[in-house]
């Protein structure tokens, strides 16, 4: 029996193929890379350039139309990273905006009205089935077509729309804003005693209920209370005014910031519409029916019953349309919004140092995904165990 | 008889209804949806008639007639159009012949596809392309009648079909004197060469892909792990522009061009993409599938080749096909390193003096197209997979 086993010969034993198949797999690829490896460096000194990361600390000496504080004499870092913050804020502005759109139009689209669920079809196929690329283009020549600054076109006198963007009013701090604070911070408390109270008595006697019902009535009345009660304007907002050419104070979106931004929003909208719908419809109809005959009411239904269980589901692909949009938003580029990805082609075509350039627009982008998606799976993972409890 | 009448029995009767009924029961049945109905109504007349006034009003159409050609063929040789044709008779015929063999859902694409082209010989070209539409009408039915019930043939179509993309590409682009160079392929026939060739290339590198990071050997399955994480991590433009930039880096003697480049960058991408489909379906097949397979004495690539991938791969048609759709979409952004597919020309049109300030009327004419492809895309989509029984099992 023993002679049995021995008698294998090592090139039929499947532990030994393993290793192996593996150390071939592995010296392989190492070939690979070293065959780049040489080739590169032959090519890099065809085109006379080393590969350091000293050139970062050069001036820059280009602008940047917008963004951060910046000046042409910084250094290529803080060029790089005033394009980081452009990508960073058209994402974050872009996902609220996109998860409003997709919420709006998911919903509508299981409305029991025949002509809302139409619509919000014919808004996720349109926008779905069109290259973003193509959107954003469109919405740019749209905007630059807008009127001209003298003829701008207002809204209560506080936003205008013109061909050279969006002025909506900014928000400053005013001379009482740091008593105002205080009373947040007061208001904050209460509201936190409040509601671990109001959760102790839900769970004492065992019945659902929203739980922050004392909580944000008084963090609100705290808040206006605070509001009137301190001396001078804790908050003071600053309207756009028109000077002889130009708008001055306030808030500007740029035509490629705006393009941007609702280009993304819609075309991740009608993505994010289809995931809601289908979590939603992932809800079997009997959960609906049984609820209905436990007595909950719609809104307890939907709040107990159906988002619990349809927000697990809708979570994971929400999770890969954020990181879509975010990774999308280099589509920027396209019209010279300086995102991180058209400031580092910039550089790039500056210094001739693309393999560098490269790997710092690559890990950053990796780094929000990665980030990102961890968040997200924490996220999942609490609302599941909170499910199961 | 007695089983025929139960069945007919079992039929739910037709709700007949009134116009107004209907009207009523969808759109007025309760106060906040007559509220909802009335706001959709504004909403949908606001819409339409700012659209159907800036279209017959103001628009001016004529830009697109005066660069139809070069919407669809970009700056593709004038005198050697005669190798478009020749493809998409080629690819007529096939198509013809597959209808007659298989019936079903590809008649009806076939179907759907001559009527497309019957549209084409009534639009007002000139009399020799009306023709030639017409010819490409004719040869899918007369393929269709010669090819109709037989079905031994089938094997040969596939061979066909198998065939017909590397022909494609050698007809288009010829050898010697008269050759096309692919610098010249322009507009939607470069947008779909690209399509064509990230998906037919990207989708045996992503179940290659899926297999190795399925794998049981270590090595092989972190290294392709790190590859389809790290590509999925950044955007399709970085990888394009490293495809134009750092392929003549890597490969200094290679003057490969930059078709080609983006066609590498391309499929690369979608790979990453397409093992994680196949990877979603390679996990919902059973482990019974793989031992049972196993027990019956098959190796590892049989098992995978005639086992596990063709339950998996059915299993995961509509992600697939979404992959390739987006894919589709995809192909644009090489108008941004410089190609001058269907969005450079349209591009490249609205920057032209004579036709300044007409963005919107050819920026929408290629929406429509790219529109009219994705959505057909996702119709054929659902079409097979119903064909194929997914999701009732």
């Amino acid at each position: 029996m023993a002679n049995n086993t021995t008698n294998i010969p090592f090139w039929r034993d499947i532990r030994v193929l393993r290793v192996l198949f593996q150390i071939l797999f592995l010296v392989g690829v190492i070939l690979l890379a070293g065959l780049l490896y040489t080739n590169m460096q032959r090519g890099l000194k065809n085109l006379n350039l080393e590969l350091s990361l000293d050139f970062l600390e050069n001036e820059a000496g280009f602008l940047i139309s917008e963004g951060i504080e910046y000046d042409p004499s910084d250094t290529y870092l803080k060029a790089f990273w005033v394009g980081v913050m452009n990508t960073l804020r058209v994402s974050l502005i872009g996902v609220v905006c996109a998860t409003l759109l997709g919420l709006f139009f998911g919903i509508a689209r299981l409305s029991s009205n025949w002509l809302v669920r139409k619509i919000a079809t014919v808004y996720v196929e349109c926008f779905r089935n069109i290259p973003l690329l193509l959107q954003i283009l469109f919405w740019y020549t749209a905007i630059l077509r807008f009127p001209l600054v003298k003829d701008s076109f207002s809204l209560f006198n506080s936003v205008y729309i013109n061909n050279r963007g969006i002025y909506i009013p900014a928000l400053q701090s005013g001379t009482g804003l740091s008593t105002w604070i205080v009373f947040l911070c007061v208001g904050l408390i209460i509201a936190t005693i409040l509601y671990i109270i109001r959760w102790r008595q839900l769970k004492q006697m065992d019945i659902p209920g929203f739980r922050a019902k004392w909580a944000l009535p008084a963090f609100v009345v705290v808040a206006i209370c605070g509001w009137f009660l301190t001396p001078g304007k804790p908050l003071a907002t600053e309207l756009p005014v028109l000077n002889v050419f130009n708008f001055s104070g306030g808030l500007r979106l740029t035509p490629e910031f705006t393009a941007v931004l609702i280009g993304l929003s819609a075309y991740t909208g009608a993505y994010i519409a289809e995931i809601v719908r289908s979590g939603i419809q992932a809800v079997s109809k009997g959960q609906r029916e049984a609820a209905r005959a436990v007595g909950l009411n719609g809104a307890q239904t939907l709040r107990l019953i159906i988002l619990p269980q349809s927000v697990p589901i809708i979570i994971p692909p929400l999770t890969s349309q954020y990181l879509n949009l975010a990774k999308n938003s280099s589509l920027a580029v396209a019209m010279g919004f300086p995102d991180m990805f058209a400031v580092g082609n910039t550089i790039l075509s500056q210094t001739g140092q693309s393999i560098p350039v490269f790997a710092m627009v690559m890990l950053s982008y990796l780094t929000i995904s990665l980030t990102t998606s961890a968040a997200m799976n924490w996220y999942n993972s609490w609302i599941n165990r909170k499910g199961r409890s | 008889m007695a089983t025929e009448e139960k069945a007919q029995s079992h039929k739910p009767p037709r709700n007949v209804h009134s116009p107004q009924e209907w009207l009523r029961q969808n759109l007025f049945n309760t106060w906040y949806n007559v509220i909802l109905s009335l706001l959709s109504i504004g909403f949908i007349l606001f819409i339409s008639k700012g659209i159907l006034t800036w279209a017959f009003t103001e628009a001016k159409w004529s830009v697109i007639p005066a660069n139809l050609q070069l919407i669809l063929i970009g700056s593709y040789p004038r005198d050697q159009i005669w190798r478009i044709w020749t493809v998409i008779y080629l690819l007529s015929v096939l198509l013809g012949m597959s209808a007659g063999i298989w019936h079903g859902i590809v008649r009806r694409f076939a179907i759907i596809l001559a009527c497309v082209w019957l549209i084409c010989a009534i639009i007002p070209f000139q009399l020799a392309t009306r023709g030639l539409f017409l010819g490409i009408v004719v040869s899918i039915a007369i393929s269709y009648l010669i090819a109709s019930n037989k079905i031994s043939w089938h094997r040969w179509i596939v061979i066909g079909w198998l065939l017909s993309f590397p022909m494609t590409m050698i007809v288009l682009r010829g050898f010697g004197e008269n050759a096309v160079l692919t610098s010249n392929w322009g507009g939607l026939l470069l947008t779909l060469i690209l399509a064509i060739v990230g998906i037919c290339a990207s989708f045996p590198l992503g179940v290659f892909l899926a297999l190795c990071r399925q794998s049981k050997l270590p090595a092989i399955r972190w290294i392709s792990t790190t590859y389809i994480e790290t590509i999925r991590g950044v955007p399709l433009i970085t990888i394009l522009f490293m495809g134009s930039v750092l392929i003549p880096i890597f490969m200094p003697e290679m003057n490969i061009d930059q078709v080609v480049r983006m066609m590498i960058g391309i499929t690369f991408f979608s790979a990453a993409y397409m093992a994680e489909n196949v990877r979603g379906g390679l996990q919902a097949i059973p482990r019974g599938q793989t031992e049972a397979a196993h027990a019956l004495g098959l190796n590892y690539p049989k098992t995978m080749l005639f086992i596990v991938l063709p339950q998996a791969l059915r299993s995961v048609i509509p992600a697939i096909v979404g992959q390739f759709i987006s894919l589709f979409k995809d192909t644009s952004l090489v108008s941004i390193i410089g190609l001058i597919d269907l969005l450079g020309v349209a591009k490249s049109i609205t920057a032209n003096r004579e036709w300044l300030g007409l963005q919107a009327e050819v920026y929408l004419f290629a929406a429509v197209i790219y529109f009219v492809f994705s959505y057909s895309m996702s119709y054929v989509s659902t079409e097979v997979e119903a064909s194929l029984g997914v999701g009732n099992t």
